[in-house]
């Protein structure tokens, strides 16, 4: 039986990796893909404490975390567009505009 | 047999992870997203929730990936010779002091808290998929609706947004694209 610390170890773990990603990477697309792996390791934590305290809520918040997700994807992808559109740019140095 | 199981997810979706955050060309690492993304669905099985990993394969791996591919060979970016900021390496130290923080927390917390009626053999009598279909429509249907609503909104956001603009400075460019 794989105790619950381990899940929890994996999930510290690939939070931070895609924690360093967002603040590591100039490429826009790769620090929101960088999101998309923090998302995934609170995704882990929320079913690994469902399924050891037998309770469904886990499972269902990591379900609409999915959802939530999957629409922004589609709208940072869709912001992406628009700035690379205007800029040709898709570095987050480069797209300094609303900096003071 | 299941600890074996365990790490081999968890090694191949930490390596993916590390990967993805350090590889040069963009596509490669959306390949590395896509081994992460599989890996954690066969984590999510093993801990009884394979409706939820199915999800994560569908939705993760097959929509939103796709989407980021999509987006990204369109943009048709060249792989740059500086992929990272100026000064990698302090944010990289910070990043693993605070790991090794989190992970000494989590070692001196204790876990537990009053258990639920979802035990392994309720859920496994009639299938995760059957308990996660009751859930999600008895306890859990007004969020059902709101998620609906909020991907309804994302998807006019997101189609709003990526439209071609109606004035364009040559007009006849705009009515006749070229192929």
């Amino acid at each position: 039986m794989i105790p619950l610390s381990a899940y929890v170890f994996i999930s510290a773990v690939l939070f931070m990796t895609g924690l360093v990603g967002v603040l590591i990477r100039r490429n826009f697309i790769i620090v929101l893909m960088s999101v998309e792996i923090m998302l995934n390791a609170a995704n882990i934590n929320l079913v690994a404490f469902s399924h050891y305290l037998h309770s469904m809520a886990g499972q269902m918040t990591a379900l609409f975390i999915i959802a939530v997700a999957a629409a922004e994807a589609a709208v940072g992808l869709a912001i992406i567009i628009v700035i690379f559109r205007g800029k040709m740019a898709t570095n987050v140095d480069q797209i300094n505009i609303l900096k003071w | 047999m299941m600890w074996l199981l365990f790490i081999y997810f968890a090694t191949v979706s930490v390596v993916a992870g590390v990967l993805t955050v350090s590889l040069r060309n963009a596509v490669h690492c959306a390949l590395a997203l896509l081994t992460l993304l599989l890996h954690m669905a066969g984590l999510f099985v093993m801990l009884n929730a394979e409706f939820l990993a199915m999800v994560q394969i569908i939705v993760y791996a097959g929509a939103i990936l796709i989407l980021y591919l999509f987006v990204l060979m369109l943009m048709n970016l060249k792989t740059e010779e500086q992929h990272l900021h100026k000064k990698p390496s302090v944010l990289i130290f910070a990043g693993l002091g605070l790991l090794a923080e989190l992970l000494i927390l989590l070692m001196l917390s204790p876990y537990g808290g009053t258990l639920g009626t979802a035990t392994s053999e309720v859920i496994l009598q009639t299938g995760p998929s059957h308990a996660v279909g009751l859930t999600m429509f008895s306890d859990y249907l007004l969020l059902f609706e709101i998620v609906g609503v909020f991907l309804l909104g994302a998807v006019i956001g997101a189609i709003v947004l990526a439209k071609t603009p109606a004035k364009t400075d040559s007009p006849e460019t705009a009515t006749t694209p070229t192929s």
